[in-house]
């Protein structure tokens, strides 16, 4: 059985059939072919699936894609500005050395994309309570607070 | 010439693909037909399996096909390791289960579906019929006499037993003023790569092609395995490695997965994709450490240390990956630290028991020697009532001792660890820190120190210690049109050596590093390379590029000597390219110069451009492009601008430092909050810095990682209990302190870079550190050792 499904995916209205136990995560990667949200643990743990739907940072992998039927959603490849302008915090990350081998990169953009939205000038404390749903393995977080940081002072 | 970009933080050429989520992984190659994979595994620790029914499964909504172990384990050539120690038993391992499994997660079919779903499914409807063996979970029961045995035909579960290290042991200790022992573990742990193993397999029949897509630190080794193990030519299988996403040494591996995919992908004549998942990634991807062991230490009253032991049983798992064997003999190579110890000796049991193989994870058998080193020395600094710095200086080899021969059979090139002592001792102010700490005991709080010197092998290393070659291989070629091309055998995964190679390049020939490209792991493309490991991509696979530039030049100097018509001393190389020296010039200016003979310009139109010089001057552009029409070289000069050079390194490098962690323990809690966390690291000549900080960094917490929280969990079933991340706890964000780093620079001769390496320090340097500074903090009640990783709950009972 499938499920007729309809949402805006970085600007671009998306109709689809699909089975109602198709992950998010899933119908990104594999129906739209959006292959820079990443899967990393299967359990909600690491954040390197992170989507925003409907303003919110959620992680794709622990939902249906049924679930955001209707919904708006951003991926990291519709996050850059008009024109390809990168936004503050990727070109935070990119300043800083926030990223090593990339994977949990997108997630963890996307997460401190919405930290600075809800905390404009976070302390170094903030910034890391508010990663704790997203797992990076490489950079030990530090060049990660900094890319947090001199994005919130662009923003 | 002036160095513009070696020695600078300059940005990553690797990030704008990255952070715009428009790099591919293996999941992110779509190839038209896919189909997909998924695995049965072992849900038992030890069982023997009577009956695998796929008679359901086969039948299932979208299942193609589906392999067991009775049909593909003859048929693949074994998983393959790569050490040789003598008499050691090398267990049969296939790529499936066919009578016994040997640990969870062991794989026993394989579905292949149209999707991933189907597959999954299908796996589901797979019946096995296990009969349970006795489990042997515990490393010192397993190396007991008497069984359970986990390869009966061998009749223990002894793997190797290894003796090394050079001096008179029991004299040293029996003329030791004091011999101190102390049991200690280095906890299994999971390395964790974010981006799970991956393999994209397609057979191109007509071709009789075989291209695999890995997540892999080893193209070109995997590729010479894959081919032995499938059975077909290496020149007609290409391994390519996308973005990797993360490796910390479990992908420099040859797994059971890579060989299978291939072989599905040549049966079905369709490419066929498995991605892992990060419960099979904890079950079946290699862990690393696994070691129990017994040290003594002997010193003489004043501090001078006598000799070391140590007795060690390594719990190897129930089969060898690549290296597995070879992880404890890397700890007793190192077990002199940075210290001169007369006597040293390592007695090694490996020990087979039903859990995954442990092989190379970030360190690799040198974190677990540095971890013994570094506690014996607080133990001696304790017993002696010493301070811990001093007893450690005590010990050092000066600066003026080096290469320094160490009772382990090494040779350290350089080193100045006084000088990276010193320097962190300064940032931290130790002597106040200690007189902070005396204040906080008075007033009832529970703080610590913790100090580390830690000295580590890298740039792995000379061919002869090596089990499959320990060069790097780089091409340096400029293009036609003036562009440069470098390709490199390290692949890396997230190091970012497309910056640091282009960096040295970008220097050495003039140019600026955007015009300058680094290939790397695709084996139709780059030439034979040994990878990205052991902290030796840019000591040794940045010196190959390095030296391929110096041969590259001495033929452009050539070219261009002849462009100007000149005799080649009288040629200088500069920013600008090839020119005629002042001296030279200055008379040629006198005395007109001829106008230089320039190839004739036949082309026709749309052709690329002639080389330009006005006589005294010649870009290396043009050199290029003369060298490529080729019209107009020197007599009997090959055509073309590309050198392809494979450095050996004739030594290993040996980084060193000191870091040094100001910890409190919470009364109530038992919890551990860092005050301060300083480390002075000596990674030699460093090409960039921002980088270099990274890899510190990143180090540093895989170590507090193991250090505070992390810890393969198998039960007395052999059930694996840390199967996910939720179970399993990598360090996050909010656990961490603010690292101030610093660095000392003692270059090497290993190479001419002056390069040591540094991807493993942090992980080397500062895990005794971190316990070090607990332990000081609970040794007011009396505590002298704790085994990791060190849990609030146990720190807790011991306060209270």
């Amino acid at each position: 059985m499938k499920m007729s499904l309809s949402m805006t995916v970085n600007g671009v209205a998306r109709e689809h059939e699909v089975e109602p136990r198709l992950l998010l995560v899933h119908y990104l990667r594999e129906v739209l072919n959006l292959t820079g949200t990443h899967v990393g643990c299967d359990t909600s743990t690491c954040g390197a699936c992170t989507v925003r739907l409907d303003g919110q940072a959620v992680k794709s992998c622990t939902m249906f894609a049924i679930q955001a039927d209707g919904s708006e959603v951003k991926t990291i490849e519709g996050f850059a500005g008009e024109g390809g302008q990168l936004h503050p915090v990727q070109e935070g990350f990119w300043e800083c050395h926030g990223l090593q081998c990339g994977y949990c990169t997108p997630g963890m953009i996307i997460a401190a994309a919405q930290l600075i939205e809800r905390t404009p000038q976070p302390t170094e404390a903030q910034i890391r309570h508010g990663l704790e749903g997203n797992l990076c393995r490489c950079t030990g977080y530090q060049h990660i607070v900094e890319a947090v940081q001199y994005a919130a002072k662009k923003s | 010439m002036a160095k513009k970009f070696v020695g600078q933080s300059i940005k990553r050429t690797e990030d704008p693909r990255l952070i715009k989520g428009l790099g591919h992984y293996v999941d992110d190659i779509k190839l038209p037909e896919t189909l997909h994979v998924a695995f049965v595994r072992s849900m038992y620790a030890h069982a023997r399996v009577k009956e695998v029914d796929v008679s359901e499964a086969i039948n299932a909504p979208g299942v193609v096909a589906v392999y067991t172990g009775a049909d593909a384990s003859a048929l693949i050539g074994p998983v393959p390791c790569a050490s040789a120690l003598p008499d050691l038993k090398v267990p049969d391992h296939r790529v499936l289960a066919t009578d016994k499994v040997y640990f969870v997660g062991h794989p026993i079919a394989a579905v292949v579906a149209t999707n991933a779903y189907a597959a999954r499914d299908a796996v589901d409807l797979i019946m096995v019929d296990y009969e349970e063996l006795t489990p042997v979970v515990d490393v010192e029961e397993a190396a007991a006499e008497g069984g359970p045995f986990i390869h009966e035909k061998f009749g223990d579960n002894i793997a190797y037993k290894l003796t090394a290290g050079e001096g008179d042991i029991d004299a040293a200790l029996a003329g030791a003023d004091h011999v101190i022992k102390q049991r200690i573990v280095n906890q299994r742990l999971a390395p964790i790569a974010m981006e799970p193993r991956g393999v994209l397999a397609r057979y191109l029949p007509g071709e009789e092609e075989l291209t695999i897509w890995s997540s892999t630190q080893i193209p070109h080794l995997l590729r010479t395995q894959l081919a032995l193990m499938i059975g077909m030519p290496e020149n007609k299988l290409r391994v390519i490695t996308p973005e990797v996403g993360g490796g910390f040494g479990s992908k420099l591996n040859v797994y059971a997965e890579e060989a299978l995919l291939g072989w599905i992908s040549m049966r079905l004549a369709k490419p066929v994709k498995w991605i892992e998942t990060r419960r099979e990634n904890m079950q079946a991807t290699i862990h690393g450490r696994g070691q129990v062991g017994y040290l003594e230490i002997g010193c003489m009253n004043d501090g001078t240390l006598a000799g070391l032991r140590y007795n060690v049983f390594a719990d190897l798992g129930a089969y060898y990956q690549l290296l597995t064997p070879a992880i404890p003999t890397l700890t007793g190579l190192m077990l002199s630290g940075c210290y001169k110890i007369p006597a040293i000796q390592i007695n090694v049991t490996g020990v087979f028991t039903n859990k995954v193989a442990t092989d190379a994870y970030r360190g690799a058998g040198r974190p677990e020697a540095t971890y013994v080193v570094e506690r014996a020395l607080d133990l001696v600094a304790q017993e002696l009532s010493m301070d811990v710095v001093e007893v450690r200086r005590k010990n050092f080899p000066a600066p003026e001792e080096f290469p320094f021969h160490t009772a382990t059979g090494l040779f350290y090139d350089s080193g100045n660890y006084e000088g990276a002592l010193k320097k962190a001792l300064e940032m931290s102010d130790y002597a106040k820190l200690r007189e902070e700490q005396a204040k906080a005991r008075a007033e009832g709080r529970i703080v610590g120190i913790g100090v580390s010197t830690y000295v580590e092998i890298c740039a792995l290393g000379p061919s002869q210690a090596m089990p499959a070659g320990g060069w790097e291989s780089a091409t340096v070629r400029i293009e036609p049109t003036g562009k440069v091309t470098i390709m490199t055998g390290a692949s890396p995964h997230g190091q970012g050596q497309e910056t640091s190679f282009a960096q040295i390049a970008a220097d050495e020939l003039g140019v600026d590093i955007k015009d300058v490209t680094v290939i790397h792991g695709d084996t139709s493309i780059v030439q034979y390379g040994i990878g990205t490991f052991g902290s030796r991509a840019t000591a040794v696979g940045g010196t190959a590029v390095f030296i391929a530039i110096q041969k590259l030049k001495e033929k452009a100097h050539k070219i261009a000597s002849h462009l100007l018509q000149a005799d080649a001393t009288n040629v200088a190389f500069g920013e600008s390219g090839f020119s005629l020296q002042k001296a030279k010039a200055a008379v040629a200016s006198g005395v007109e110069v001829p106008e230089p003979d320039l190839p004739v310009g036949q082309a026709p139109a749309g052709a690329l451009p002639e080389p330009e010089t006005d006589g005294k001057h010649v870009t290396l552009q043009d050199v290029a492009l003369a060298a490529h029409l080729a019209k107009d070289l020197p007599p009997d000069m090959e055509p073309g601008l590309s050198v392809t050079y494979f450095f050996e390194p004739k030594n290993f490098t040996f980084p060193f430092g000191t870091h040094i962690a100001v910890v409190e323990i919470d009364r109530e809690t038992g919890d551990i909050k860092f005050q301060r966390y300083v480390a002075v690291d000596d990674c030699g000549k460093v090409i960039n810095p921002m980088l270099v900080d990274g890899q510190i960094q990143g180090g540093i917490v895989q170590a507090l990682g193991q250090a505070l929280y992390e810890e393969v969990v198998y039960d007395e079933q052999g059930q694996l209990v840390t199967g996910t991340l939720m179970d399993y706890a990598i360090p996050k964000a909010a656990m961490l302190p603010h690292f101030e780093l610093a660095r000392t620079e003692t270059p090497t001769d290993v190479n001419p870079l002056g390069v040591k390496g540094v991807g493993e320090a942090g992980t080397i340097g500062a895990t005794p550190c971190i316990v070090n500074a607990v332990v000081d903090a609970l040794a007011p009640f009396g505590v002298r050792h704790l085994d990791m990783p060190l849990k609030p709950e146990t720190i807790w009972k011991l306060i209270h």
